[in-house]
């Protein structure tokens, strides 16, 4: 399968339930394009995190089909999905660093994890340390660093091992504006240069003016409530392929 | 603004490459605790395993012991009250047996030495030769004998010396051989039992492990963490843990069976001096330490490859 024309992702029909309450996400089909920018919005409860954590596979949907880099992800085997989860950076809302791990040791974990050498891992993270702000702080465990610096270790994380897919859940939510906008340059140099599909889940609506080749995407009450794109933050160009909801075709 | 120098990955770097190695996987996490007591439960377990299977090999040795001595042995009665005519009888009897290929020796018990024996229970009746005492004679043969080979003996002599009856010596010990065999299958069965009851704990030590780790497990598999690595993370603390309760069982249960090997040696009896530990003997209790180190990790890995699959 072709990603650049069929999507990084692909949601058809999908929704997703926890245990036998009602449906928390209902009848999401859209796709994901490679190199896009995309900011998820909408309001507390939406569903934002629930789709998220199946980009991030870390939820199967309870019904309709995803395709995740030319893959079925409902008939893949788990023994599967550590490929797969390779290939993304999250940042999650709670940031989840591994709390016996120092800050150094946690960006390090997707470096290790996909078997890099030490010397390459200990220069590439002594670098992403000193350029969030945190060479000073890279023996600290998390429970001695600030929100902020949590949040920025966890970004550090995401990114370390230049994923195909950064998915970001209120990533500027504990950091100064400053910090923020930093972040977010980052974010968008992972995107032009190397090409990274980006995911953003946020409630700062100023935060979306600061990327102005995104795409927005908002959810409402578990359903993608943009079907026409015309929520976009600014008008997409008309040659670029973007997020389409609610089985509509292209936003 | 600046970007930080990511470092170089190409597109399907992670993908393609292969799990780390155990030194690597290991530092992915501190060596998660499977729980204080678990090595002792462990030591226990050894220590019981060890005195089993020590008692259970020391009884197998002495009843073989036992059992080839008195399989090349037989006892020769002669009952006659008349004692000229048992004498003679008795003299008879050795001749007989003298002239036999499968018999080495032959002793005829002195008068002397069998009221001596009795005294303690006949006691001056024993020497009064008001109590007709049968001549018994002693006969040690070249070789273990078949039952065949008894009977033959026994045929032989009781077809030529009127009165003379053959005891073969292990139809004696027959009951306490069946009370040995059924301590041996105790002591397979106390192993067996003990086995058990180290998987069943380190089971639990294992899930436990996991539930305190929980979190940790989900943000390695979100990572891209494999089962296999995050599995070796956890049979690295199973294997340090259980080799440490296994040395430590192992020096009590040897400790146990070192005193309670001074306490038979003291005894100077004939039967436990023929229980003693070969070096085959040796090489099995060396091995129980080992195997309990095995079974627990085995135990370990089904239980956090089980656990493991619950998780996306």
């Amino acid at each position: 399968m072709n990603d650049r024309l069929d999507g990084h992702v692909k949601f058809d029909n999908v929704g997703l339930r926890y245990g036998t309450d009602a449906e928390v996400l209902s009848n999401l089909s859209f796709t994901l394009y490679p190199g896009s920018f995309y900011f998820l919005t909408g309001a507390s409860g939406a569903g934002k995190t629930s789709l998220l954590k199946l980009l991030y596979l870390a939820q199967r949907p309870s019904r309709g089909a995803i395709r995740m880099f030319g893959q079925d992800l409902m008939t893949m085997p788990r023994t599967r999905l550590p490929d797969l989860r390779r290939r993304l950076g999250v940042v999650f809302q709670n940031f989840r660093l591994v709390p016996h791990l120092t800050a150094f040791d946690n960006v390090a974990l997707p470096l290790r994890l996909a078997g890099a050498d030490e010397a390459r891992v200990v220069k590439a993270v002594s670098d992403m340390l000193e350029w969030v702000g945190l060479a000073h702080r890279a023996q600290a465990i998390p429970a001695t660093l600030s929100g902020g610096e949590q949040q920025r270790v966890a970004i550090a994380r995401a990114v370390i091992a230049r994923p195909k897919m950064l998915i970001a859940d209120e990533p500027t939510g504990n950091v100064d504006p400053e910090m923020a906008l930093k972040l977010l340059r980052l974010f968008e140099a992972l995107n032009n240069r190397v090409g990274t599909t980006v995911v953003v889940a946020t409630h700062d609506v100023h935060l979306l003016k600061k990327v102005p080749d995104s795409l927005i995407m908002r959810l409402n009450k578990g359903q993608l409530s943009d079907p026409t794109g015309a929520l976009r933050y600014p008008p997409r160009p008309s040659s670029a392929p973007g997020a389409s909801s609610g089985g509509e075709g292209g936003a | 603004m600046n970007v930080p120098p990511l470092p170089e990955a190409p597109e399907d770097e992670a993908a393609a490459a292969p799990a780390p190695a155990t030194r690597r996987a290991a530092r992915l996490l501190p060596q998660p605790r499977m729980g204080g007591l678990m090595p002792w439960v462990i030591a226990i377990l050894i220590a019981l395993v060890v005195i089993a299977a020590s008692g259970g090999l020391v009884l197998r040795n002495l009843a073989d012991n036992a059992r080839a001595d008195l399989a090349a042995a037989v006892t020769v009665q002669v009952i006659e009250p008349n004692p000229d005519l048992r004498a003679a009888r008795g003299a008879e009897v050795v001749a007989v047996l003298q002239a036999m290929t499968l018999v080495r020796a032959v002793r005829l018990v002195p008068e002397g030495e069998l009221a001596a024996l009795l005294e303690p229970w006949l006691g001056t009746a024993a020497t009064s030769g008001d109590v007709p005492i049968p001549v018994l004679v002693d006969v040690e043969l070249v070789r273990r004998a078949s039952p065949a080979e008894i009977a033959k003996l026994a045929a032989a002599l009781e077809g030529t010396v009127p009165g003379a009856r053959v005891d073969a010596q292990s139809d004696w010990l027959r009951p306490v051989y069946r009370a040995l065999a059924a301590l041996q299958w105790l002591a397979l069965g106390l192993i067996g039992l003990v086995a058990l009851a180290t998987a069943a704990a380190v089971w639990l030590a294992s899930r436990n492990a996991l539930g305190q780790a929980r979190e940790t497990v989900e943000i390695l598999h979100l990572l891209g963490g494999t089962d296999r690595q995050i599995t070796r993370i956890f049979l690295g603390t199973v294997l340090r843990e259980a080799s440490f309760g296994a040395a430590v069982g192992t020096g009590l249960g040897l400790a146990a069976v070192w005193l309670l090997g001074q306490q038979f040696a003291a005894l100077d009896s004939g039967m436990a001096g023929g229980g003693g530990l070969g070096m085959a003997d040796w090489l099995v209790i060396a091995a129980v330490p080992v195997i309990g180190v095995l079974l627990a990790l085995a135990t370990a890995r089904m239980t956090i490859a089980l656990a493991l699959k619950d998780m996306l």
